[in-house]
């Protein structure tokens, strides 16, 4: 058992979680993750250690309620437990002095991007951070964010908040302004990691993407979580997460996620609908 | 007729006893056990049938050679107690074994009465007694010598390390087991089906082993939580012993395999087993619906049955297994293959994938196979299967498993460059003491042999245990 040290909603649905893990808090590098499994029936779930502090042997989580796992997770307090935690799995981010390195995260995807800029940053870089929302109240690690970049950029689809638009405009902007870009990290949902590798893929910028397959044991175990990567087979939580993202077949991604989109809503309504019956009249 | 009194003759002519099994048609939608074992009665019968030889040709075929003519003769006598701790003595899981030991290779095979009449039936009796001390209640922990202030990791709690922090526990040694997933028992909690093996006797066992002391931490994956290194430098470990099979699943290598609704062995046995989705929904983790549908399985080995029958548990209209070569060659326990045709599963032989076809929405709709007929006999003497041209036909299915075996996981290679692997990426070690090209360092069973038994994984553990208990007290081996 794993006990929950603190839980805050950063924003509506996404939750800051700090476990007790000891041995993870100790090991971990930035772009590793951690399998959870909430309860005794629950699924094996896997997600990116955002931090740890060594000292306390507490490890954090950020996490948005998708699906049944995540929202049960994010339903946990401090002082709860969680059943099992596993890790720090997958290898971590390749990470040197590139130059002028862009690390963009659409939603989600800033809370796995931000431990990878914060490497970045230390190895020498200039980090220019681009975190893009849907809109202003989805806006998270804003600060956190600011402090490890050199420049810093926020960018909302409906305009309510920084750049009016998508992180690619705003990636397309600044290369059109003639700085040169060394290194682009993007971590967000499939359209955008692949409309950002076609943006830097004409100027043959590096750019790594992290990529979010369906995972089982997350050990190299099972193959669940293969991904087409220069069309070979490659294990995302071994040989990954983070890959080329110029040799990545994102449509194969996206339709393997599919998988259980059945099930998972099957999973989601049973999940909501005990949770009406445990609310308060 | 009884023990003393029983003439050669009469023994001769005692019919081999089969175990009572729940009816195929009714097993063939449930997950429960298909065998149900001996009775008392049937176990003392079919133990009359042993010859008590001199010489017993039986315990050669077995890999941990153990005393079969004494404990069956224990069992003929009805001291089925006695018989269960006989068998202890050279084997800490013999319910395990009693079930999935592939007999009809080993001690069957060499049993003296194979060649004129049918075997004892040394697997059924020895899940008897070990299922009587279980059932009964009267398991009796072994004894633990004092402690010698030795500390000793395993890596790994599949039956190579099982049994070897068995013996080094009950040596006096301080024993922690570190196992990746969060369920402990290797390829017997998450790849054997409870439908063969249930999960229960393996947790049973150890049960048992944590009452000797032997610590065990889940959830942690030697090479990622914790490397080789940092166990023996910075954890004060004197020795460790590597047992992590061989979990690194194959793909056939062909267009359409990342189509959804294909799987590998492993991640489909994974999703049932040890996440029980059968259970889905009151179990959270899904796995492709297969009721009414049709599922192949391409290979021929225990996973590849396992995986099939689970398939038709799942609710498949037809569950198939597609070979290359013919049956004869095929490397499933012989009950594997006779239960799986009982409960109705098709036998595609002399078949060979060439591609997976999908729809619009890729999910799978059937594999383009090639069939294939026995050619000229190879180095080997076996047939070699080569294609017959043009037969090229698409059997339509809406799911696969491709079960064609596993590598090695390439974690602890990574992490601790100075253990000797092979070409194939096993572990190098010394066939005598499972000791590794790294002082303190010994391995023992799948990560050793490549995909091989439960019985030769648990050897080598204990040949291990034995080699690290001289080394660390210091007595010649
Ligand atoms: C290496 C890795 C790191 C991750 N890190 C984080 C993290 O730090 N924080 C976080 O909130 N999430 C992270 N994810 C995604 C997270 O694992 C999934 O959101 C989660 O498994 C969904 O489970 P569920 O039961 O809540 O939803 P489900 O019921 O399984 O799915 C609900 C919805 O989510 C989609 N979905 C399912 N699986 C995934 C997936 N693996 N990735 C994206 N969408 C999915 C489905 O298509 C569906 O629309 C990570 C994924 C990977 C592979
Ligand atoms: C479906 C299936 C059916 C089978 N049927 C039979 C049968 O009927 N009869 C038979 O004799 N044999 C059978 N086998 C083969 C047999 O199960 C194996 O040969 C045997 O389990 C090998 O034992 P092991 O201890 O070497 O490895 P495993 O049983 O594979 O155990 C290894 C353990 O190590 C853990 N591990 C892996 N990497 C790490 C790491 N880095 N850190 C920590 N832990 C790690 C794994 O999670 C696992 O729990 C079958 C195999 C399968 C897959
Ligand atoms: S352990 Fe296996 S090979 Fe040995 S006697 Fe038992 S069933 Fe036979
Ligand atoms: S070889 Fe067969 S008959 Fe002889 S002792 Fe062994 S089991 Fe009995
Ligand atoms: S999740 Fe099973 S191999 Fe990656």
């Amino acid at each position: 058992m794993y006990k929950i040290v603190s839980a805050i909603f950063l924003a509506e649905n996404i939750k800051k979680i700090e476990i007790e893990a000891p041995r993870i808090a100790k090991k971990r590098k930035a772009g590793q993750f951690v399998m959870i499994r909430v309860g005794d029936t629950s699924e094996r779930v896997p997600l990116t250690i955002a931090g740890s502090d060594p000292e306390k042997g507490t490890i954090t989580l950020i996490v948005q309620g998708m699906g049944k796992s995540t929202r049960e997770l994010n339903s946990k307090e401090a002082g709860d437990t969680i059943h099992d935690v596993v890790g720090p799995l997958g290898a971590p981010s390749h990470i040197e002095k590139f130059g002028t390195a862009v690390s963009i995260g659409g939603g989600l995807g800033a809370a796995i991007a931000y431990p990878t800029a914060v490497a970045l940053k230390e190895a020498g870089n200039y980090v220019i951070t681009i975190n893009g929302a849907r809109s202003k109240e989805l806006v998270i690690l804003e600060e956190e964010m600011k402090a490890v970049s050199d420049e810093a950029y926020i960018t909302t689809d409906d305009g309510s908040y920084g750049f009016h638009g998508f992180v690619t405009q705003k990636l397309q902007a600044l290369i059109d302004s003639g700085k040169k870009i060394d290194f682009v990290l993007a971590i967000g949902p499939i359209p955008m990691m692949r409309a950002v590798a076609e943006v830097t893929r004409p100027y043959k910028i590096k750019t790594v993407v992290s990529l979010n397959p369906i995972m089982v044991d997350g050990t190299g175990m099972c193959g669940g979580c293969r991904v087409s990567v220069d069309n070979q087979i490659k294990f995302a939580c071994v040989d990954g997460p983070e890959f080329d993202a110029h040799l990545v077949d994102f449509k194969n991604l996206s339709d393997r996620n599919k998988m259980y989109l059945t099930e998972e809503r099957q999973s989601a309504e049973a999940f909501a609908h005990q949770c009406n019956l445990h609310k308060p009249a | 007729m009884d023990a003393q009194s029983i003439t050669p003759k009469e023994r001769l002519a005692i019919p081999r006893q089969e175990m009572l099994s729940q009816d195929p048609v009714v097993r063939s939608h449930n997950f429960q056990e298909v065998n149900l074992g001996y009775t008392s009665e049937l176990a003392q019968k079919e133990a009359l049938r042993c010859l008590q030889c001199k010489d017993p040709a039986c315990i050669k075929g077995c890999p941990v050679n153990i005393k079969i003519d004494q404990f069956i003769k224990l069992i003929a006598e009805g001291d089925f107690l006695g018989a269960a701790r006989k068998i202890k003595e050279d084997n800490v899981l013999p319910a395990v074994c009693g079930r999935v030991c592939p007999q009809e290779d080993q001690c069957e095979k060499t049993c003296i009465l194979t060649k004129k009449y049918k075997s004892v039936a040394i697997g059924n009796l020895e899940r008897f007694a070990a299922d009587y001390e279980r059932e009964t209640g009267n398991v009796e922990l072994p004894s633990v010598l004092p402690p010698t202030g030795k500390k000793i990791a395993v890596i790994g709690s599949g039956p190579a390390g099982l049994s070897c922090a068995n013996d080094l526990v009950q040596l006096g040694h301080a024993v922690t087991v570190f196992e990746a997933l969060h369920e402990l028992g290797g390829v017997l909690m998450y790849g054997i089906p409870q439908f063969r093996l249930p999960k229960e006797i393996v947790q049973a066992e150890i049960e048992g082993m944590k009452k000797l002391g032997v610590i065990f931490i889940p959830n942690a994956v030697a090479g990622r939580s914790v490397t080789v290194d940092e166990l023996l430098k910075e954890e004060g470990f004197d020795a460790i012993f590597i047992g992590v099979g061989a979990g690194l699943p194959w793909f056939l290598g062909i267009p359409g395999e990342n189509l959804l609704g294909v799987y590998s062995a492993n991640e489909f046995l994974t999703r049932v087993n040890l996440m029980k989705s059968y259970q889905f929904p009151d179990n959270d983790t899904p796995v492709f619906n297969c009721k009414g549908k049709n599922v192949a399985v391409f290979g021929g080995g225990n996973t590849a049955m396992d995986a099939v029958r689970t398939a038709k548990r799942l609710g498949a209209e037809h569950a198939f297994i597609v070979y290359r070569r013919s049956e004869a060659e095929m490397p499933a326990r012989l009950e594997e293959v006779h239960h799986a045709k009982e409960e109705g599963i098709e036998f595609l032989m002399l078949m060979n994938p060439l591609e997976f076809i999908g729809n619009d929405e890729q999910w799978l709709t059937g594999a383009k196979c090639l069939r294939m007929e026995l050619g000229e006999p190879d180095d080997s003497g076996r047939r070699r299967p080569v294609p017959i041209k043009g037969s090229e036909f698409v059997l339509p299915v809406d799911m696969a498993v491709i079960s064609i075996g596993n590598g090695s996981n390439p974690l602890i290679k990574q992490t601790t460059p100075d253990i000797e692997v092979s070409k194939r990426d096993t572990i190098v070690v010394d066939i005598n003491t499972m000791a590794t090209s790294k002082e303190n360092v010994y391995a023992g069973g799948d990560i050793v042999t490549g995909g091989a038994t439960v019985i030769l994984a648990m050897g080598a553990g204990r040949t291990a245990a034995a080699a690290i208990h001289e080394k660390l007290m210091g007595k010649k081996g």
